[in-house]
C-alpha cells in the first residue's frame, strides 16, 4: 500500500527524497497473521461444502486437520514457525469460551433437562473413570523398563490421562442423524460432550497442581475431590445468578435493540472471567448463564437480536474450533516430536479400552433408571463414537513447561486425536449403518409399510408428548409453577400466556416465514386436500395404473428422503456446524396455518355445524381475535417495528399481492369468544393475516390458472367481493363430511366487517 | 400410601376405569416392574392440561401442547380423542385412549367371554385407521390417502408423485378392488409389522 510520508510543506532540499511507496509489515503483522490465519480457515470450511460427498463420509474435523498438516508441511519446508499464539492465556481466555457457549445455547433445554440425570452420569463419571482408568494402566506400562519411562510419576500419568479422556463426539452426531437413533442418545452424546469439557479442564487443573507437589498425602486427596465438587457446584450456581442477571437486563432493552446482543456476550463472557478468577469451572458456568438466559432473553430481545446472536455465536464458536483443529495439524508438522512406541501405543489401546469398558458398565448401573434403556447398538455408537478434540490438543499444548515429558505428551495426545478423528470418525458411519441394516430387510417393505409403519411412528411421538414424558416430570412441573408465577413475571418484559402458535411462530424467524409462505402459497392450494376434491370424484373411473419395479424403488426412495421425520430430530441440535434449521417446522406450522384458515372459513357457515366444527381447529385458543382489525392493545415496541417494516418491504417486492396494511377481514366467526385479553403480537397478527390472504391468493391461481390481477390492494371490501367471486364457483358438497379438513370452504354473502 | 388413596378418591368411577384399561394402580406381586400408579400420574396430566380445572378438556387445551403442534398429524391424533358430536374430553375417555398404547399383555389369560382389551392388536390398528378415515365411513379413500401422505411429507414432493404413491399403496392393499382400503384390508396389508412394538408407549405398561 502506497505510503505518502509528507510530514512538513515544505521538504528541506537538503534531505534524501521522501519515499513515494513504503511497506510497513513490522506494525500490522499481528492483526494481519490472525486475520489470515481466520481466513484460511474459513477457505477451507468453504471449500468442504463445494463437494457435498466428501462431509457425508468424513467428518470436518478430519479435513480440518488435514488442511492444517498440508499447510504445516508448507511451513516446515519454507522453515518457518507457527504463529506462537496458542499460549495458554490465549487459549483459556479467548479460543475457548466461543466454543463452550455455543454448545450451551445451542443444547436443547428439555430433553436436557429430561436425562439430566444420566448426562451427569456419564460426563462426571464416565470421564472420572477413564481418566483414573487409563492413568493407572499407564502408571502400570511405566513400571515395565523396558519402555523407558520409569521417570514419569503417577500425578503425571494422570494428568495425561484426564488430557486424553476429553471426548468431543461431534462426528457421531452427525451420522446418528442419518441412521434412525432415538433422541435420548442424541441428547447423552451431546450432554456428555459438553459437560466433559468441563470436567477435563477441572481434573486437569486439579492433577496440574497435584502434580508439581512432591508428596501427595491422603488429605490432600480427599481436599481435592471436595475441591471438585466445590469447584463444579459453584461454576453452576454461578452461572445460573449470571443468567438471571443478563434476563433482567434485557426486560429493560426495548428501545435500545441495537446492543442487545453486545449484552448477551459480555454477560457470557464476565460469567466467564469472573469464575476464572475465583477459579471455579468457567465453562459450567458459561454454559449454565447461556441455558438459563436462552429461555427468557428470546422471548424479551427483537427477532433481529435474536438472529444475531445465533448467528454470532455459531460463527466465533466455529471459528475457534477451526482455528484450533488448524493448529493441530500444523504443529503436528513442524515440532520436535518425542516418540516412544510403547508408551504411545499403550495410550492409545488403553484410551479405547477404557472407554468401551466404561460405557459398558455405566449403562448397565443407570439402565433401570432409565425409562427408555440403552441397548447395545447404542452403546456401541457412544463408545465407538468417542472422537478426541479441540480441547483435548489445547490442554496438551499448554501443559506447564516443569512436566518434564512435555513432549511425549503432545505427541501422545496428537496420535490419540488424529487417530480417533481419522479412523473412528470416518468408519464409524459404515459400522452403525451395518448394524441397522442388519435388523430390517427394506427390499421387503411394502409402499404400504412404510407409510403406516411413520404413520404409527408419530402417533406414538404424539401420544408420548401428549402424556408428557414421565421421568422428571415431577420437578418439571413444580419447576414450571415457579416459573410462571414467578420467574416470568420479573425477567420478562411483556408476560403474556402465549398460544403455541404465536410463541412458536416468534421463534420461527417471521421473516423468513413470509418468504417461505410467499413460495408455497401455490404448493399449499395445490395440496389435494380440498380444492382437487372436486375432481377427483370426477375422475373415479380411473383405469389401473401399472407399477414397474423401478417405479417402486423411486417411491421408496422419495418416502425415505421426504418423509418427515419424528419430532424434533430436524430442529435444534443436528448439526453443530450449522444454524439450527427451522424449515421443516415451518412448512408444518405453515400447513396447519392454512388449513386452519380454511376451517375457519368454513366453519362460519353451515348453520349448527359450524359451530361445532369451528372448535376442531386445535391450537388457536379461544378468544382469539381473529377478526379484529385493531392494532393490539399493548404498546408496539420499537423493535417489533422492524418487523412491521420488513413485512412492509416484502410487500413491496410483490406489488400485485395485497399490502401488509390491508387487514383480512375475516368474517366474524360467531362460535369466538372474543376476549378481551389482548393476547396477540402484531407479529403473530400480521403473519396470521397474510397467510391467509396467501392461500386465497394461492387458491386464487389454483382455481383460474393464472394470476388474478385484480386482486384487491387495501380494500377489505374490494377484497372480499373478489374472493366471493372466486370462491362461490365451487358446488356445494352434499357430503356429511364433517372434519373441516375435507371440508370445502364456501364463502357465505356477508358484508365486509367495517371497523 | 395415604396420598394415593386421596387422589384416589378424586377419580370417580376409578375401579371401572382399571378394570376397562388394565392400567394398574399399584405394583402387584406378579408384575416384574415396579413403576408407580400410571393412573394417578395421567390424572396430574389430565389437571395439568386442564388449565382451567373444568374437569373436561377442549381441543385448545391439546392445542397448547407445543411438541403436538410440531407433529404432522398432530390435528388427527387430536381428533381421535373426540368422538364424532362431541366437544370435551373427560378424565375417562382420556385413560381409555391412551389405554390403546399399552403394551400388549403377552400372558394374559384368554377367556372367551371377556370383552377384548383395548390394547390389542386389533384395537391397535383400528386407532391407527382412524387417523386416516376422517369421515369414519369404515374405509380410507384415495383422497384420505392422499391428505395424510401430503401431511408428512415434505413440500418438495410434486403432486404427480403423491399421487402415484398413493394409487401404488391403494393397489397393494386392495383385495376387493373398490379403490379404497377398508379395515379388513388394512389390516391384511400390515401383517408383517409388529404393531405391538410400534403402536405401544413403554412408560404406560
Amino acid at each position: 500500500m502506497p505510503q505518502v510520508e509528507d510530514t512538513d510543506p515544505d521538504p528541506d532540499p537538503g534531505e534524501t527524497t521522501q519515499a513515494v511507496f513504503t511497506l510497513n509489515y513490522p506494525r500490522i503483522q499481528i492483526p494481519f497473521e490472525i486475520t489470515l490465519w481466520v481466513l484460511l480457515a474459513s477457505f477451507a470450511k468453504i471449500g468442504f461444502h463445494v463437494y457435498h460427498k466428501i462431509t457425508v463420509w468424513v467428518p470436518e474435523s478430519c479435513l480440518l486437520i488435514s488442511i492444517g498438516l498440508i499447510v504445516g508441511g508448507i511451513m516446515h519446508s519454507l522453515h518457518e514457525k507457527p504463529p506462537a499464539v496458542l499460549t495458554s492465556n490465549a487459549f483459556f481466555l479467548y479460543m475457548l469460551p466461543p466454543i463452550v457457549l455455543d454448545s450451551g445455547y445451542f443444547m436443547p433445554t428439555r430433553p436436557f433437562f429430561e436425562n439430566f440425570g444420566t448426562v451427569l452420569w456419564f460426563a462426571v463419571v464416565g470421564t472420572l473413570w477413564n481418566s483414573i482408568g487409563i492413568g493407572i494402566s499407564l502408571f502400570a506400562i511405566c513400571q515395565i523398563e523396558v519402555f523407558g519411562v520409569q521417570d514419569i510419576t503417577l500425578q503425571e500419568n494422570f494428568l495425561f490421562a484426564s488430557i486424553i479422556s476429553a471426548v468431543e463426539p461431534v462426528a457421531v452426531l452427525t451420522v446418528f442423524e442419518d441412521i434412525s437413533v432415538h433422541e435420548q442418545l442424541y441428547i447423552v452424546v451431546f450432554g456428555e460432550c459438553l459437560f466433559n469439557d468441563a470436567v477435563t479442564v477441572v481434573l486437569y487443573n486439579l492433577f496440574n497442581h497435584v502434580a508439581a507437589l512432591e508428596v501427595v498425602e491422603a488429605g490432600d486427596v480427599f481436599l481435592d475431590i471436595g475441591r471438585f465438587f466445590v469447584v463444579g457446584l459453584g461454576g453452576t450456581i454461578f452461572g445460573a445468578l449470571f443468567g438471571f442477571v443478563t434476563a433482567f437486563t434485557t426486560r429493560f432493552t426495548g428501545k435500545v435493540r441495537e446492543i442487545e446482543p453486545l449484552i448477551i456476550f459480555l454477560y457470557s463472557y464476565l460469567a466467564y472471567l469472573i469464575a476464572e478468577l475465583f477459579a471455579i469451572s468457567s465453562i459450567m458456568a458459561i454454559v449454565i448463564c447461556a441455558l438459563t438466559m436462552k429461555y427468557y432473553v428470546e422471548e424479551n430481545v427483537s427477532q433481529r437480536s435474536c438472529t444475531t446472536i445465533r448467528h454470532v455465536i455459531k460463527m466465533v464458536g466455529s471459528v475457534s474450533e477451526t482455528l484450533i483443529f488448524f493448529f493441530l495439524g500444523v504443529v503436528t508438522i513442524t515440532t520436535e516430536h518425542e516418540w516412544n512406541w510403547g508408551y504411545i501405543l499403550f495410550a492409545l489401546l488403553f484410551a479405547l479400552l477404557w472407554r468401551g469398558l466404561g460405557i459398558l458398565v455405566l449403562t448397565q448401573i443407570i439402565n433401570p433408571f432409565r425409562t427408555i434403556p440403552f441397548n447395545f447398538k447404542d452403546q456401541f455408537g457412544l463408545a465407538y463414537g468417542g472422537l478426541r478434540g479441540a480441547v483435548s490438543f489445547a490442554l496438551a499444548f499448554t501443559l506447564p513447561d516443569n512436566i518434564g515429558r512435555k513432549d511425549l505428551f503432545i505427541t501422545g495426545t496428537i496420535v490419540v486425536i488424529i487417530f480417533t478423528v481419522f479412523i473412528q470418525g470416518i468408519t464409524i458411519r459404515p459400522l452403525l449403518k451395518l448394524m441397522n441394516v442388519r435388523k430390517t430387510n427394506r427390499n421387503q417393505e411394502t409402499i404400504n409399510d412404510e407409510i403406516h409403519k411413520r404413520l404409527m411412528e408419530h402417533t406414538v411421538a404424539g401420544i408420548e408428548d401428549l402424556c408428557g414424558q414421565w421421568s422428571h416430570y415431577y420437578w418439571k412441573d413444580k419447576f414450571m409453577k415457579f416459573n410462571n408465577r414467578i420467574l416470568r413475571k420479573i425477567l420478562i418484559r411483556d408476560n403474556h400466556p402465549e398460544s403455541s402458535i404465536v410463541a412458536l411462530y416468534k421463534k420461527l424467524e417471521l421473516q423468513n416465514a413470509m418468504e417461505v409462505l410467499d413460495q408455497m402459497s401455490g404448493d399449499i392450494s395445490a395440496a389435494p386436500s380440498l380444492i382437487s376434491l372436486h375432481e377427483e370424484r370426477k375422475n373415479a373411473s380411473k383405469s389401473r395404473k401399472k407399477f414397474l419395479s423401478s417405479d417402486v424403488t423411486n417411491m421408496h426412495e422419495l418416502l425415505s428422503k421426504n418423509m418427515y421425520k419424528i419430532r424434533h430430530r430436524t430442529v435444534s441440535y443436528t448439526n453443530k456446524h450449522t444454524l439450527p434449521d427451522d424449515i421443516t417446522a415451518r412448512e408444518i406450522l405453515m400447513r396447519r396455518h392454512t388449513s386452519l384458515r380454511r376451517s375457519l372459513r368454513a366453519g362460519s357457515f353451515h348453520g349448527t355445524n359450524a359451530a361445532k366444527m369451528s372448535q376442531k381447529y386445535f391450537s388457536l385458543p379461544m378468544g382469539r381475535s381473529l377478526n379484529s382489525r385493531f392494532p393490539p392493545r399493548r404498546l408496539v415496541h420499537a423493535g417489533d417495528g422492524d418487523i412491521e417494516s420488513e413485512i412492509n418491504y416484502s410487500s413491496i417486492r410483490h406489488p400485485q399481492r395485497v399490502s401488509s396494511k390491508a387487514v383480512m377481514p375475516l368474517r366474524p366467526l360467531n362460535t369466538l369468544k372474543e376476549v378481551a385479553s389482548s393476547v396477540n403480537t402484531v407479529d403473530g397478527q400480521n403473519e396470521e393475516q397474510r397467510g391467509c390472504r396467501r392461500s386465497h391468493l394461492g387458491s386464487n391461481v389454483s382455481r383460474s390458472g393464472h394470476l388474478t390481477s385484480h386482486l384487491p390492494h387495501g380494500s377489505s371490501r374490494n377484497c372480499s367481493d373478489g374472493d366471493h367471486d372466486a370462491w362461490v364457483e365451487e358446488p356445494q358438497n352434499n357430503s356429511d363430511v364433517q372434519h373441516p379438513l375435507m371440508r370445502r370452504p364456501h364463502w357465505l354473502p356477508q358484508k365486509p366487517h367495517d371497523k | 400410601m395415604g396420598s394415593t388413596n386421596s387422589t384416589l378418591l378424586k377419580i370417580p368411577n376409578v375401579e371401572v376405569l382399571m378394570q376397562e384399561t388394565g392400567l394398574k394402580l399399584v405394583a402387584e406381586e406378579n408384575c416384574l416392574n415396579v413403576s408407580p400408579a400410571h393412573i394417578i400420574r395421567l390424572h396430574d396430566r389430565f389437571k395439568a392440561l386442564d388449565k382451567e380445572g373444568r374437569g373436561h378438556l377442549c381441543p385448545h387445551d391439546f392445542g397448547a401442547i407445543k411438541e403436538l403442534a410440531m407433529n404432522p398429524i398432530g390435528d388427527r391424533i387430536i381428533g381421535a380423542f373426540f368422538s364424532p358430536g362431541k366437544e370435551t374430553v373427560d378424565f375417562h375417555t382420556f385413560v381409555k385412549i391412551l389405554a390403546h398404547f399399552r403394551p400388549v399383555d403377552k400372558d394374559r389369560p384368554k377367556e372367551p367371554n371377556s370383552p377384548e382389551p383395548i390394547n390389542s392388536r386389533s384395537n391397535k390398528l383400528k386407532f391407527a385407521f382412524q387417523l386416516y378415515d376422517q369421515d369414519k365411513d369404515g374405509k380410507i379413500s384415495r383422497d384420505e390417502l392422499l391428505q395424510v401422505l401430503r401431511a408428512m411429507l415434505g413440500m418438495q414432493v410434486t403432486d404427480e408423485q403423491l399421487e402415484s404413491i398413493a394409487d401404488r399403496t391403494i393397489q397393494e392393499a386392495d383385495l376387493d378392488r373398490d379403490d379404497t382400503i377398508s379395515f379388513e384390508e388394512f389390516r391384511k396389508s400390515l401383517e408383517k409389522i409388529n404393531i405391538d412394538h410400534k403402536m405401544s408407549i413403554r412408560f404406560l405398561r
